[in-house]
Order: structure tokens, then sequence, then C-alpha cells
């Protein structure tokens, strides 16, 4: 196996290109796992560690742009207050250990159906930014995902980055594991109240062949909630918008869960962060 | 830690009148202790040898297929491959098992379970090893397999072996079976497959010797039994099968069978090489046995103030492909299942079955496990039906001295069970709920602020066998050194005792400096050169080994002091002292060692009676009591144990920290099958063979623990001491269980529960 280190991202896309079958690999915290189970030989690994680009977040007019390579652990220290539901998200990735080594880059490369980053992401209407010597792409993160471990990137792409606005409202993440820490999700769901523009963002994590937004909910809720008086929420509100999430879903029964279960559980979840979420808003 | 000690007087103690520290009752520090937290302790996974080579191993992706042909070629021609064997190439037996020889080396002509050793390769790399195994091809006529144990028991089912798929039925028998009582509770229930999930995978080296034979360092937890089947499948004398015990990442039962140790050594031998193996995480959990999945319908009639009239009980262990240790574990659930209750009439069948499952055997617990969970889940639903605490009712049919076992057994000795049940009734309550979400059900997960979230609080005691039952010639031997290390007099304790992370190397030390008086002990590394030690197992080894070394002591002792002349010698303060006179220790040394070699017994027991399952069939019983605290998030099904208190007697704390260790860390495993340990099996394969689906307890799941150690000595023990290490294990899993269906009023008949259990299951009712 070949093992590729560039030191700089246009070394990097120009590796990808020259050898597209090269595996990116940034914490490694799924390849690896991949290449120990003796699921996946690749000829060769494309190591982004060293490309410092990778790294770094800024500004980009109105949205932050966030390196491939920023680790969950920074995401919740450095971009928390900006990023709740991702940074909630990203505490529940795996152990500490995990998370100082783990990326949302990485994240979005394995495209799994329970990356943690993604039900937040879907949320706050990020975009995926990817890039090859070819030039570079902007995604609507619902627009990423094409089945279980895959997405629209190009044999020669990278995941150069994520773009999202801070958030302008309450955020919320929240994920069911059959234990309480270092677990992946048997589902999980993220939202977020957007009250500038009375708009809602939902996420929906392993409970489909890709992670999903529930639009049917977000246009519910969105009509529903009562953004100019902010008063109560009607328990009713909650239980449709439940029902919605749930509805939503394509859940199989697997060895994490049933798809019942999965179903259930997600209609419960949407119920309790809008509550959290709408409590915020109205604090 | 509490301690209590009702009587100090009797309190078993030195002979030596001299007290160093480090011994009998003190915690010393681990002798592996800092190399273990460092990273620096050699696990048998991290041998090496000059020029050695990797083995590794074929597995059948069928659990249930006659092979119609193999054909190595393709491995055997890719460059950097020394060997690819198969059971052709065993030159002595074919086969080997710790009870019933019916496992094959390598597969011949049948696979039947899923992972079932089929080729093994030797190469210079372990990677070309991984493709070399890759290029053989195998010819498999898939036969449907039996995956049922109940139905596997039918005459009409496929036979597994040609012997039949009975593998034993153990039936116990006591007082009148058709007695009729006023209360009657029935229930039945089931225990999912639990790992034993231990962090240091199978791993060893097999070294070729010059004299023929072959040395073997490994990782295992009863050298002498793994001696005898190597050299058994060599076709060697076991003088020439010499066995040096690896580090030991865990066992917990899972390393008393073979893995690759006979693998390693036939490559070694063919080669002429070194050669190690090292068994991947997901090979593990083909590699070693399981926990036994169990069915299990129990009936309790009682008076309706809850006094026990009888027990009618079936329990069916699903054995899986291989005997392993399964007849014995069959007799543990029978002849314990109804737990720690005098009980006048008792109907008990239990039946272990082949199948084409994954083979299961000895796990902490061994067959007390799952029955305990029926039966405290039946004392629950008694507690319910006549109106009582659970305690209550578990108070008013608890054993103790004196009692017979439902095998006629007396019950000698201390047997404290109501004593430990008012402890965990009565210990303080845990602080209630907070507002940490961490220490919500959901834990970091954020799945809930408080909503739905209800407390349950439930009880549990189990028994357990300490050492080898029916009739079993168990022994532990050990040679202890005595003389002049620099001019100082200094120990050397050898024995082939496996220290597998209990802290049994403590303990020995601990036995030596107490009963001889001097601080510099060493214990020599475990191997074949001296005596079997039997196995660490049974919660035995401190009792058994520790009684060994205690005796091998005592006679170098006498040794000393004989070699003194002087009449009525003792040895105090580090001389041979009578009223004739005092010779110094150092002097009576310089004349050469003193060394003794001492094979120790327990009492005897008896077999069972095979129609009546009468026989004093143990030496020791253990128990321990759990009190479980949970909070539940019933809408969603998710559970955080609170807090765990437990109270177990122990006998004699030799090591109270170690005895600790084992009670936090027995509770945890207990946890872990209450709530999330299990390998799904569907159709014979394992569908999770991996530590992101096989979930053991984190740090989040394993509640801080109030942990009471009585000491109460037995009369007939080193010490007065009690095995530790698995009743932990037994009661809280059931504790847990209570708890949750205290919280919810769901049935819960199978562990472990799970979230859709709680959300979607029945009440409990009867």
């Amino acid at each position: 196996m070949e093992f590729l280190q560039p030191s700089t991202w246009d070394d990097a896309m120009a590796a990808k290109a020259a050898q597209p079958e090269a595996v990116p690999i940034a914490g490694g915290t799924d390849v690896m796992v991949e290449l120990n189970f003796d699921r996946r030989r690749p000829p060769a690994l494309l190591d982004l560690t060293r490309v410092a680009e990778l790294t770094q977040w800024g500004t980009d007019g109105p949205l932050l742009r966030v390196g491939a390579g920023v680790t969950s652990r920074r995401l919740i220290a450095e971009l928390g207050g900006r990023l709740p539901g991702l940074a909630m998200a990203s505490r529940t990735v795996g152990s500490p250990q995990i998370r100082n080594r783990g990326t949302v880059g990485g994240n979005l490369g394995s495209a799994s159906p329970a990356g943690d980053a993604h039900p937040p992401l879907l949320a706050s209407d990020a975009l995926v930014e990817l890039a090859s010597v070819r030039g570079v792409r902007r995604v609507p993160v619902a627009e990423f995902f094409t089945g279980p471990k895959r997405s629209v990137l190009a044999p020669d792409e990278l995941v150069a980055a994520f773009l999202v606005a801070p958030a302008g409202g309450p955020q919320q993440f929240a994920k069911v594991g059959t234990r309480n820490a270092m677990v992946i999700a048997v589902c999980s769901f993220a939202l977020a109240l957007h009250p500038a523009q009375r708009r809602v963002g939902t996420g929906i994590g392993s409970a489909a062949p890709t992670p999903r937004r529930a639009t049917a909910a977000e246009d519910f809720l969105a009509a529903a909630l009562p953004w100019d008086t902010r008063g109560r929420l009607p328990d009713s509100t909650a239980r449709e918008f439940g029902a919605l999430v749930a509805a939503a879903a394509a859940p199989i029964d697997d060895v994490r869960g049933t798809a019942a279960y999965r179903r259930h559980a997600l209609s419960v979840l949407a119920g309790r962060t809008l509550r959290w979420a709408w409590e915020a808003l109205c604090d | 830690m509490t301690t209590m000690r009702p009587d100090t007087a009797q309190r078993p103690g030195p002979d030596t009148e001299q007290r160093v520290a480090g011994g009998v009752g003190d915690s010393p520090v681990r002798p592996d202790g800092t190399l273990k937290v460092k990273g620096e302790f050699a696990f048998s996974s991290d041998l090496w040898a000059d020029d050695m080579l990797w083995g590794a191993t074929l597995r059948s992706p069928h659990p249930r297929a006659r092979i119609r042909g193999i054909d190595i070629t393709g491995a055997v021609a890719l460059p950097g491959v020394f060997a690819v064997l198969t059971h052709e190439d065993v030159p002595g037996a074919k086969t080997y098992g710790l009870e019933i020889r019916d496992q094959p080396v390598l597969a011949i002509g049948e696979v039947r379970y899923a992972g079932e050793p089929v080729a093994i390769v030797a190469a210079d790399h372990p990677e070309t090893a991984r493709r070399a195994v890759a290029r053989i091809a195998v010819d498999y006529e898939v036969l449907p397999p039996v995956v049922d144990a109940d139905a596997a028991l039918d005459p009409r089912s496929a036979q597994v072996h040609d012997r039949g798929n009975l593998l034993r039925h153990v039936p116990v028998r006591r007082g009148d079976p058709a007695v009729p009582a006023e209360v009657v509770v029935t229930g039945e229930y089931e225990v999912g497959m639990q790992d034993q999930a231990f962090l240091g995978p199978e791993s060893g080296l097999a070294v070729p010797a010059e004299d023929g034979g072959v040395d073997l360092y490994v990782a295992t937890q009863w050298l002498h039994v793994d001696q005898d089947q190597i050299a058994g499948c060599l076709g060697l004398p076991t003088s020439l099968v010499r066995l040096t015990l690896a580090g030991v990442g865990g066992a917990f039962g899972a390393r008393e069978d073979l893995s690759m140790q006979v693998h390693a050594c036939l490559l070694a031998r063919h080669t002429g090489k070194p050669v190690k193996m090292v068994y991947g995480r997901e090979e593990s959990f083909y590699g070693h046995v399981h926990r036994h999945p169990a069915r299990l319908r129990y009936e309790h009639g009682a008076t309706r103030d809850g006094r026990l009239v009888y027990v009618r009980a079936r329990i069916v262990l699903d054995g899986g492909a291989y005997a392993s240790s399964s007849t014995a574990v069959c007799g543990n659930a029978a002849t314990l299942g109804i737990g720690p209750y005098d009980v006048p009439n008792v109907v008990m069948d239990a039946y272990v079955a082949y199948t084409n499952n994954p083979p299961c055997g000895a796990m902490r617990g061994f067959g007390t496990v799952q029955a305990c969970f029926a039966y405290e889940s039946q004392m629950d639903k008694l507690a319910a039906a006549v109106g009582l605490h659970p305690v209550e009712v578990r108070l008013r049919n608890a054993l103790t001295t004196g009692d017979r076992m439902p095998t006629g057994q007396l019950v000698e000795g201390p047997a404290p069970v109501a004593e430990l049940l008012r402890r965990v009734r009565d210990a303080p309550d845990p602080p209630p709920r907070g507002t940490d979400p961490r220490l919500l059900p959901g834990g970091v997960s954020n799945t809930t602020h408080g909503e739905s979230v209800v407390r349950g609080v439930g009880y549990a005691i189990g028994i357990k066998n300490v050492g080898f039952s029916e009739g079993f010639d168990d022994f532990a031997t050990a040679r202890v050194r005595l003389e002049l290390v620099g001019g100082e007099p200094a120990v050397l304790v050898h024995s082939a005792a496996a220290e597998v992370g209990q802290g049994l190397v403590t303990v020995q030390a601990q036995i030596a400096r107490t009963e001889l008086g001097i601080a510099q002990v060493t214990v020599a590394t475990a191997d074949t050169t001296v005596g079997s030690a039997g196995s660490s197992s049974a919660s035995r080894q401190t009792y058994l080994s520790g009684g060994a070394v205690r005796a091998a002591c005592r006679a170098v002792r006498a040794a000393l002091l004989a070699r003194s002349g002087l009449p009525d010698a003792r040895l105090v303060d580090g001389a041979a002292v009578s009223p004739a006179g005092e010779v110094p220790l150092v002097e009576l040394l310089r004349a050469g060692p003193v060394e003794e070699t001492v094979e120790w017994r327990h009492r005897p027991t008896s077999p069972l009676h095979p129609a009546t399952g009468q026989g004093d069939a143990h030496v020791q019983y253990a128990f321990a009591a759990h009190r479980a605290t949970v909070d539940v998030d019933t809408e969603l099904g998710l559970v955080r144990v609170v807090e765990l208190s437990t109270a177990q007697d122990v006998g004699r704390a030799v090591n109270p920290q170690a005895v600790q260790g084992q009670i936090q860390g027995g509770s945890a495993q207990g946890l872990g099958l209450a709530l999330m340990e299990e390998i799904q099996v569907v159709d014979g394969l394992i569908r999770n063979p991996s530590f992101t689906d096989y979930l053991i307890p984190t740090i989040l799941d394993m509640p801080p623990m109030r942990v009471e150690v009585l000491e109460l000595a037995d009369p007939y023990s080193p010490y007065g001491l009690r095995g530790v290490g698995e009743p932990p294990t037994i009661s809280s899993t059931p504790a847990i269980v209570a708890a949750i269906r205290a919280a919810t009023g769901k049935a819960l008949a199978r562990v472990p529960v799970r979230p859709e259990h709680i959300t979607e299951g029945p009440q409990w009712t009867d």
C-alpha cells in the first residue's frame, strides 16, 4: 500500500487526480477501522494531516468556512457558540481520544448514514466544498449524500471544507444509542430554528439510506409555530412534528435496533428537541 | 469499602510470629501494576522472536457444511509462505476438548460452526499470511444448520455430532415432585449470548526446540490442561511440550479452551521456525467460547405468606458446536439453579444441547448467571403475588448454615444470605436525580432533560460454587524456595497458576510473606516446569494456589526449623527460637536453600446421582447481593444505572484492594449483560463481531458502587477465604432488570434488555 503525504492543498489535489483510487485519511477513525477489519485494501492512502489549510476556519461572506481537517474537539471548543447544533453532535462522537482525531471532513467523506455531523449540517443548510485540479464546487449538504456511504464526490475530488451560517436561532441535537457514551447512533435528530426567516431546519441520522431532512415536518412547523407571539408550544404541534419526522425516515431492522423503534424514537426526539429549542427562543 | 469481622479472635492468621508489610490482609502494589498503567507491560501479543513467522487461520464461513475438498496450491505458491496445513497434517490426536475431545484441531470433512478453523498458514509477514489464507479454496456443500437448542433436543432434529444433540441432562429431585401450593408464579426467561470481551486477543509464540519439542509462550488460564491437549494433538510426550505463561489481557473463562495453541505449535514444528499468532478483534469473537444462551422456565409454589413450597424448573442451554465445558456448566445450572433459598421440594431439569451455533463454555458465573436471572425474577414475581417487599420474600426463604441444598448437600460454614440482603436493603439511598444531562439516561447523547425519567430500585442475590465440583480431583501445586540472596533471606514462589489480571501474583507473595515473615518475595513466571495449579477459574485460584503456597511455605518453615536442631523451635523475628536457644535464619540458610513443593487439595466432592442429582458436589458456596437503582427514560427505553450497592462475604479479604477490583469489575460485567452485551447470532452467523456493535459498559454506564465486604471465615479454607471473582457478576444483572421493572412495569423476561423491550414490551403481570 502506498502512503502519500502531500504537504500542500495543491499537492493533495494533484495526488488525488493522479491516483483517484487513493483513499484520503485525516483522523483515521473510519478508515483505520475499515483497514483493520480487512474490509478495504486500497492501493494507496492519501494522508491529509500535513495540509495546514485544511485545519483552518474563518468567514466567507456571511458564512463560516470550516476546513475539512478541523477536529470534533476544536469544533466544540472554537465554534461551539456559533454552531451549537454541530457542537452538540460533536460531543457525542466517540471518546475524547476519537474527538481529538476525527474531523467533519472525514465524516462527510465516509458519508455514513450514521455520521454524527450530518444531521446538524442538514438542519442548518450547510454547503460542502469539493475541490479537485479541475476546480471547486459547493454542494448543498442535502444533495451531497447519494446512498449508504456514497456521495457526489468525484474520484478526483477531495472534501475541502463546509460552509454554514452561524446559528440565527436555537439549535438542538439528540442521539439514541444503547449505551451512554461512545456509541454509534441507533437514530439521531438535529433541529435548527431560523426565526429571522421563520424557517425550520431538520436532519435525521441512522434512519434511512442517507442522512436526510424531514421537509414536510419543516414546512409544517414553520407554518405552525407561533413566531409572533412566542407563545407556548401546543402539545399537538410537537406531536404532529414528531409524527412527520418519523414519517420522513426510512429505517431498517439491524443489529443496532428495529425500524419500528427508530421511528418511535425519532418522533420522541423531534418533540423534545423542539420543546427545548422553542423554550430557548422564548427565554 | 466497609469491612465486618464478627470475631477477630477466631480470625485465621499467620503462624509465624513476625509481621512484615505486604502480607495477607494488606494491599501491596501489584508487581505488574506500574508497567500496565504506563503501557509498558508485555502482553502475549507483544511476543517477538528473530526470524519468526506469522500464523493465520482460515475459518469456515458456514455454520454447517460438508467439506468436499481443500485446494491449497494457490496459497503455497505465494512467495513468503512457509506452510499451509490442514487436518491431514495433525500428527497426533485430531481432536481435543476440556471434557469431551470432540473438537477438531482443523476441520475434518465437516464444519459445525461459522468460524471453525479449516486450515492454517505460516508466512514471513502477517499480510502475506492473510493473503495466503484468502487463496485457499474450500469446496463446501452447505447444509441447513441446527440453530435452536430446544429444537435440537427433538429426536427428529438433524444431528450435529454422531452421538446425538443432547450433551448433558442434569436432573435434581428433592422432596415431593407433585406437592401443591397456595400461590403459584410461573415465568419463561431468556438470556442472550454474552462474550467475555477480554481486551487482549488470543495470541502466543511457539518456538521449535532442538530436542524435537516445542516451547509455547501463551496467554491462557490453565497451562497444564493446554499442555496435555497440545501434546496429544502433536503426538509428543508432555515433557517435550513446554508452556510459559505470557502476559494475559483478561480471561473470564474465554481462555480455558484452546484457541491458537496447537496451530502455532504445528506451524513451528513444520517450518522449524518460531511462529507467532495473534487474533484480531473480529477473529477473537470466533476464536473463543461464549456464555451459553439459555431459555428457562420456572414455576414457584409458595404459601400465602411467601414461604417457598416448591420450585420446578427446566433450563435449556445452547452449547453450540462443541462440548467445551458445557457439561460442567449444565451441572452448575442444575445444582445452583433455584438460588440461595431453602426449598423443600425441587424438580429441576437442566439440559445442554449441541447446535451449529458458536461453541459456548466457561464464562464468569459458569451456568449460575442464567439461572439467577430467572430465579430472582421469579422471587420478585412471588413478592408481588403475596404482597411482600422483594427483600422480605427473600429473607423468608434465605438459605442458612445447616440447611440442605436441593442436591442434599449440607450448607456448612457461614451462609449469610439474609445478612447480605439486609445490608443492601438498608444501605443509604443514592442522591436524587440531578440536572447534569450526562448523568441521565442517554448520557452524553442529550436525549432527555428529565422528560419521562422514572427511578426504580431492584434487588437480587446469587449463589456460586467455588472450585471444581462433582468429584473432580481439584488440586494446585506450589514450589517455595528460601535462600540467601546478597546475604539476605529471600523467597521464590513458583507455580503454574495463571495471573490473568485478577492479582494472583500479588496474593501468592502476600501469603509467603505472612507464612515466612520475610519481606523479599519474588513470584516466578508461571510455567510447566512445576506441577499443575489447575485453572484460574471457578473463583478458585486464591483458595487452591493460595492454599498450595501456604502449605509449601509451612513445609519450608518446618525443614528450616529442623535444620536448627532446636526442639520445638518457632520462627520469630528472623530466627529459629526455642527455650533451648536461638539460631538466626541467615545462619541456617548458609547450608544452602530450603525448597519444598506441595500438591494441595481442597476437601473432596462427590459426583451427582444421575437420576436424582443428589450428592455433595460442591466444596464451597459464595454469595453476593446487589441493590440497583436506575433511572429509566420510559418513553425512549434508555437506562442509566444510578448506583449499585453490593454486599459480599469473602471469608477473608486476602488483598482488600483486589477484592474491591473483582467486585467492581464483576458487577460491571453483570451490568453489561443486563443492558447491552449480546453476541447476536442469526442462522448460526454472528452479526456483531466487533466492539463497534458488541457494546460493553463505559465509565458513563457503570455507576459508583457502594461495596460492603463481610469476612466470615470458612472453617475449611485457607485463612477462611471464600472465592471472590464470580459472585458479583451473578446478582448484578437481575438486580438491574428488577429496578427497570420497578420503574416501568414492563415484563423484561429477556436479557440484555433493549430499548424496544421497554417501549413496546408486555407488562410485568403473571
